[in-house]
């Protein structure tokens, strides 16, 4: 259950955890202070940057007189941080990805870590301190790519994918993903290097209703399995985000991430009747199951 | 073939079939004259598989079907659809 440190309004909106759940990870644009990226940049380009041990409370892990512990404790970044994994998570790992100048090629497209079966999940934060033009080469996401279970580099032979997300965002954006997401490293074609700081959380709680869920129960009772209403609804609800599939989904494995995404929902919100467009609901109706009066 | 190099072009399709539509693409050029690369493109090469081979590139592995693992029939996992074709083109010596 929710036990936040922060005010409500710093939390994820019930729209923002479904398409975390739908696409594997939430984009915030300029989300630093300017003087805060200076601080960050100036400390990596002073030499390596000391990595905490694994498995430590994140509050421990940086001295007071760090940028990094003063950009985990923005507000803004403990708000997304305790929506998803919860307060004061477990410190993993971080890295400062460097690629040089005119580097001549991409990083093959991974997941991190190994294979990964676990509904509970880790986050991974990208932060950009300095802008990242398309030339830069930004990390590329695969938008929905977070359930698909494969073993880090074995898909380095994937180049591009239609709908794939080449990062290109201002200084200060920071990416919150899904551990499983698919990504990796652009080539960068400018004269500059680029940096860009990632660092991965455990969760300590269970993992459900750790965000605003204020009007979560309103949405789930407009459930478009059973009302026309809903189902017909033009507004974006956590419905119509959760069901919108991506660009590169191959036509019969796109349903199959439909109840990859109800499951998580249901793991997410503990409601295990909830559905998409009757996926799971139809397989689950096994009435020589049903004790006979 | 010491004038000759190879090609690579890998397509994703959206179902099994080869007039189906290109959803990711990898290509290899033997001719070094291209390094083609994760990310660096937005746009598919073709729109199907079939328009690959209109346009001259021969399909030398079509994805085989095979059914789905016990207790693994909702996993999602790697590209199914994977066709891998080739183009023979000449260098100069």
């Amino acid at each position: 259950m929710k036990n936040a440190t922060v005010d409500n309004e710093l939390l994820l909106t019930t729209n923002q955890m479904a398409s975390f759940a739908a696409r594997g990870f939430l984009r915030f644009d300029r989300l630093v202070p300017l003087a805060l990226n200076q601080k960050v940049l100036a400390a990596f380009r002073a030499g390596p940057v000391a990595r905490p041990a694994a498995g430590a409370p994140l509050s421990t892990c940086y001295p007071p007189d760090s940028p990094l512990r003063e950009l985990m404790h923005l507000p803004a970044i403990q708000g997304i941080v305790q929506s998803l994994v919860g307060p004061d998570p477990l410190f993993d790992h971080h890295a400062i990805h460097i690629r040089q100048p005119q580097e001549g090629k991409a990083q093959g497209l991974h997941g991190d870590s190994i294979i990964d079966t676990r509904l509970h999940f880790d986050v991974q934060l990208m932060y950009f301190p300095h802008d990242t033009p398309w030339e830069m080469g930004g990390t590329l996401l695969l938008p929905g790519s977070q359930f698909r279970r494969i073993n880090e580099s074995d898909i380095a032979r994937y180049q591009n994918f239609v709908g794939q997300i080449p990062m290109v965002c201002d200084a200060g954006t920071v990416l919150a993903l899904h551990h499983g997401l698919w990504h990796c490293g652009r080539r960068n074609q400018t004269n500059r290097t680029r940096y860009m700081f990632k660092i991965r959380l455990n969760p300590r709680v269970r993992q459900r209703r750790l965000w605003n869920t204020e009007d979560l129960d309103t949405q789930m009772a407009a459930d478009p399995v059973t009302s026309v209403h809903a189902r017909d609804a033009q507004q974006e609800t956590l419905y119509s985000i959760l069901a919108r599939r991506e660009a590169w989904y191959e036509y019969p494995v796109g349903r199959l991430e439909m109840v990859n995404r109800i499951k998580f929902w249901r793991f997410l919100t503990g409601n295990m009747q909830f559905d998409l467009g009757y996926w799971l609901t139809r397989l689950e109706n096994e009435p020589e199951n049903l004790v006979l009066a | 073939m010491p004038n000759q190099r190879q090609i690579i072009m890998v397509l994703y399709l959206s179902n099994s079939a080869l007039d189906s539509e290109v959803r990711g693409w990898t290509v290899y050029d033997g001719t070094g004259q291209t390094y083609p690369t994760t990310g660096d493109s937005d746009e598919p090469p073709y729109k199907t598989g079939l328009d690959a081979l209109l346009d001259g590139w021969r399909v030398i592995q079509f994805p085989q079907l095979i059914p789905p693992y016990k207790d693994m029939e909702y996993t999602t996992s790697y590209f199914k659809f994977e066709y891998v074709f080739e183009k023979i083109v000449e260098i100069s010596a």
